[in-house]
């Protein structure tokens, strides 16, 4: 039970705050009832539990209770799909009035174990609730269920002109409503900015069943406290997403990619800055990806390879994409960076390729993108999606190489790789240790040894992947006591049951 | 027209300028036509023939003399030829036909490719050309007789829908392992010979900046039809272009009782 109520809370200390909100309130297991009240609400075919009437074989609930990566494992019996906004709000309220916790769940991508219910909790997908249920082509706002997936979204767009302001590798999986949940960032933010300035409404389901609806599609209404930007990033913990709407961009009339091949990533700041500088409003991406990424995106399959003449002597790679409104000015300004680059005395790459057709621009794409799944082909991964300066990229990655390597981890049975890729224009670094198995040794020489190191940069322990269950213990290398103590305020205001996404974000 | 006396080939990879082959393909509204309003590059399998072109100079070092592309089509058709270069062509030539023209037939288009060959024999003893490789098809017409028809013209051997090519200069002879239904056949040839490449044949590669650099100092040549003495006349007048019939989406049914229902109601019976 909570130890402290919300009218005695005002007047208890911070610090006595934060240790009362540790212990976590106690919270139902589904049990048969809760199966037959569910089945009223909804169609027998959203329905998928262990638990009779339904009995659905174990396995059936197996991706619900499995994240991506295969890191995390839940246990739940039950499974819910409800189709409407109205339909989440009655199972919501049941669960509210019945103490059981519910995982709110998208396309279940997310990277630190959000999606994923720590015990048994109720898992609510959002998988049925994929209807658009409007798109202004005028205005470019589009109102959609948050069950739609992202790709199928850009799809719906695409004839009419527009593109999604965000794009992750993830995009034929990730939810509209995931991706809001986790304020994804992706290959994209560089020129339309986050969700926190693209969401313009949010509909959403809070922890007591009422329906808060804030679905509007108006670019400026400063009435008030923002409410919806509570939830964007918020990963489930305070209600359950069920509407979205969004400013999507005209889609550009041209865009080009190309990769650059450096011979040592100091170069890449300076490659930055003067990109930049030529590129201007044309720049829409500027991923980079170290060599050890770029032969393990190679390696499995992600993308076409540069011929190993272009790729001898690389440290690292770069991915510059423009888009613009007309090709030819688009052209005109990436051939002169590109001469000024060949030309320059000290050049600051090797050499490079350009994509002559749409088929090699998806080909150079997935040799960035496909680094994650290449990533999680190659072996287990431990995941630190870091916001550090950028001029220490290289640093942390070779520093954790090294402090890995000390503790004797550096071999095939433990950690195969160190890897570092990202995104270079929002100051996103994705360090990644790829090993052989998930053991608590190479835990152990990882935490807290990677959120020292951000912490002493003054960085984020999480850029964009969001806290989820992996990150809860340290949250507060990126965030003071003051702050920690105000989001469990917040947490208590929308959900004193604690039944939202429990055990998630706050430690 | 026999080839170079010194043993050194003279290669000839015409490309054509295409919609896209991740573009929608839609109609326009007057139902003359696709909106070409879209992305063009090289037709796949031309981007091949000109890798096909590069490699055997990189086998064949210097016994390979020039790899020369050519293109026929509107002005935008000479990115296509700066991508030949970028790739390792050593010149170009455009016919260049009007924004406005209507696209050449393959009668036209191989007359035309004949009038550049003659034209490079006449250029000199080692100029005139050996090999011709270009796509089996291009994916906007679909019509794949180019290659065929230039061999008919000229009185060459063919291979078409090559997966393999070798050649051996020395002997004036190709190789050629071609698909065909079930399986493949390999065949020889004598030079000198049309090639036409089929999706096996390699993996194009990328064009890298230095090389685009240097492309854009190669020798390009602009010609009409005009100076080569050919009509491009279409023969052909297009009535009408419609799409395919819109594919009705499926729907889901909850039990097997409604399936049965289902496939009764569209006149399926059990037999
Ligand atoms: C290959 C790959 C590439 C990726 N690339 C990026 C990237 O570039 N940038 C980036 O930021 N992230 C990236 N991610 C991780 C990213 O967070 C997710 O892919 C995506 O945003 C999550 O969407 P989802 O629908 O899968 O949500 P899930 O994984 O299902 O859920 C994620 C969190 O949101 C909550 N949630 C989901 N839906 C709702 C809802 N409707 N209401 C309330 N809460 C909800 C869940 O409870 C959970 O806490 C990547 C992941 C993969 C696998």
């Amino acid at each position: 039970m909570l130890a402290v109520t919300r009218s005695s809370l005002p007047r208890v200390p911070w610090r006595v705050c934060r240790a009362a909100y540790a212990t976590a309130p106690s919270l139902n297991p589904v049990i048969e009832q809760d199966i037959h009240h569910f089945s009223k609400i909804l169609p027998s075919t959203s329905v998928v539990s262990t638990l009779s009437p339904v009995a659905s074989p174990a396995s059936d609930l197996d991706q619900f209770n499995n994240d991506w990566m295969g890191k995390y494992k839940g246990q739940a019996t039950t499974v819910v799909k409800p189709k409407s906004t109205h339909e989440v709000s009655q199972i919501v309220r049941h669960c509210w009035e019945r103490r059981i916790g519910v995982v709110p769940q998208g396309g279940n991508t997310g990277l630190v174990g959000g999606s994923i219910p720590l015990k048994d909790e109720l898992v609510l997908s959002l998988a049925n609730m994929n209807k658009v249920r409007s798109f202004d082509p005028i205005s470019g706002v589009l109102v959609a269920d948050a069950g739609c997936i992202l790709q199928s979204l850009t799809d719906y767009i695409a004839p009419h002109n527009h593109i999604m302001p965000l794009d992750l590798g993830a995009k034929g999986s990730c939810q509209i409503g995931g991706n809001v949940s986790t304020n994804a960032g992706g290959l994209r933010l560089l020129r339309y900015g986050s969700l926190h300035g693209t969401v313009l409404g949010l509909e959403v389901v809070l922890p007591d069943g009422t329906i808060l609806d804030q679905l509007t599609t108006l670019r400026k209404d400063n009435t008030g406290y923002d409410l919806k930007q509570l939830f964007i990033g918020s990963e489930g913990t305070l209600g359950v997403i069920t509407g979205v709407s969004i400013l999507t961009p005209p889609a550009p009339q041209a865009s080009n990619n190309v990769i650059l091949a450096l011979p040592k990533f100091d170069n890449v700041l300076p490659l930055y800055k003067l990109v930049k500088q030529q590129l201007s409003e044309i720049l829409s991406a500027f991923e980079f990806i170290d060599r050890t990424a770029y032969e393990l995106a190679v390696k499995h399959g992600q993308g076409r390879a540069l011929s190993d003449e272009d790729v001898r002597g690389a440290a690292c790679f770069v991915l510059v994409e423009t888009s613009g409104g007309r090709r030819e000015h688009d052209e005109e300004k990436l051939n002169h960076l590109l001469e000024t680059l060949l030309e320059a005395e000290k050049p600051l790459i090797n050499t490079g390729v350009l994509s002559q057709s749409p088929a090699q621009f998806s080909s150079l794409w997935a040799l960035r993108e496909g680094v994650t799944e290449a990533i999680s082909k190659e072996g287990k991964a431990y995941k630190y999606d870091i916001s550090v300066p950028l001029s220490s990229f290289q640093d942390v990655v070779d520093g954790t190489r090294e402090h890995l390597r000390s503790k004797g981890l550096l071999n095939d049975s433990a950690v195969k790789h160190v890897i570092g890729y990202g995104h270079v224009g929002d100051g996103n670094l994705h360090l990644n240790v790829v090993a052989e198995s998930y053991s608590p040794e190479i835990q152990a020489a990882l935490e807290p040894y990677v959120y020292e190191v951000v912490a002493s940069h003054r960085g984020s322990v999480s850029a964009e992947h969001g806290i989820g269950s992996m990150k809860t213990h340290a949250l507060h290398y990126s965030k003071d006591e003051v702050s920690i103590a105000l989001m469990k305020k917040i947490k208590e205001i929308f959900d004193p049951r604690g039944i939202m996404n429990p055990g998630k974000v706050l430690p | 027209m026999r080839p170079s006396k010194a043993c050194l080939l003279n290669i000839l990879v015409p490309v054509k300028r295409a919609v896209d082959y991740a573009v929608k393909i839609r109609v326009n509204p007057q139902q003359t036509g696709i909106d070409t309003n879209v992305k063009h590059s090289m037709n796949p399998f031309d981007e091949i023939a000109v890798e096909e072109a590069v490699r055997l100079r990189e086998r064949l070092k210097d016994q390979v003399k020039s790899i020369k592309a050519v293109t026929i089509g509107p002005p935008k058709s000479s990115e296509t030829l700066r991508t030949a270069l970028a790739m390792g062509a050593d010149s170009a030539i455009h016919v260049e036909i009007p924004e406005s023209a209507p696209s050449p037939e393959p009668l036209a288009v191989a007359k035309t490719l004949r009038a550049i060959i003659e034209r490079q024999s006449k250029a000199g003893a080692d100029s005139g050309i050996d090999v011709v490789i270009l796509g089996k098809q291009a994916i906007d017409d679909d019509l794949g007789m180019t290659g065929q028809m230039l061999a008919g013209l000229l009185g060459w051997s063919q291979a078409t829908f090559a997966s393999k090519v070798e050649i051996d200069v020395e002997k004036k002879e190709a190789r050629v392992i071609r698909e065909i239904d079930g399986g493949s056949e390999e065949i020889k040839c004598r030079l000198p010979v049309i090639i036409t490449t089929d999706l096996r044949l390699n993996e194009p590669r990328y064009a890298t900046l230095p090389s685009i650099m240097k492309a854009k100092k190669k020798p390009f040549e602009k010609l009409t039809a005009a100076d080569l003495g050919v009509d491009l006349t279409p023969q052909l007048e297009t009535i009408k272009v419609t799409e395919p019939p819109k594919r009705v989406g499926g729907g889901k049914v909850e039990t097997v009782d409604e399936l049965v229902a289902k496939l009764k109601e569209a006149g399926i019976k059990a037999v």
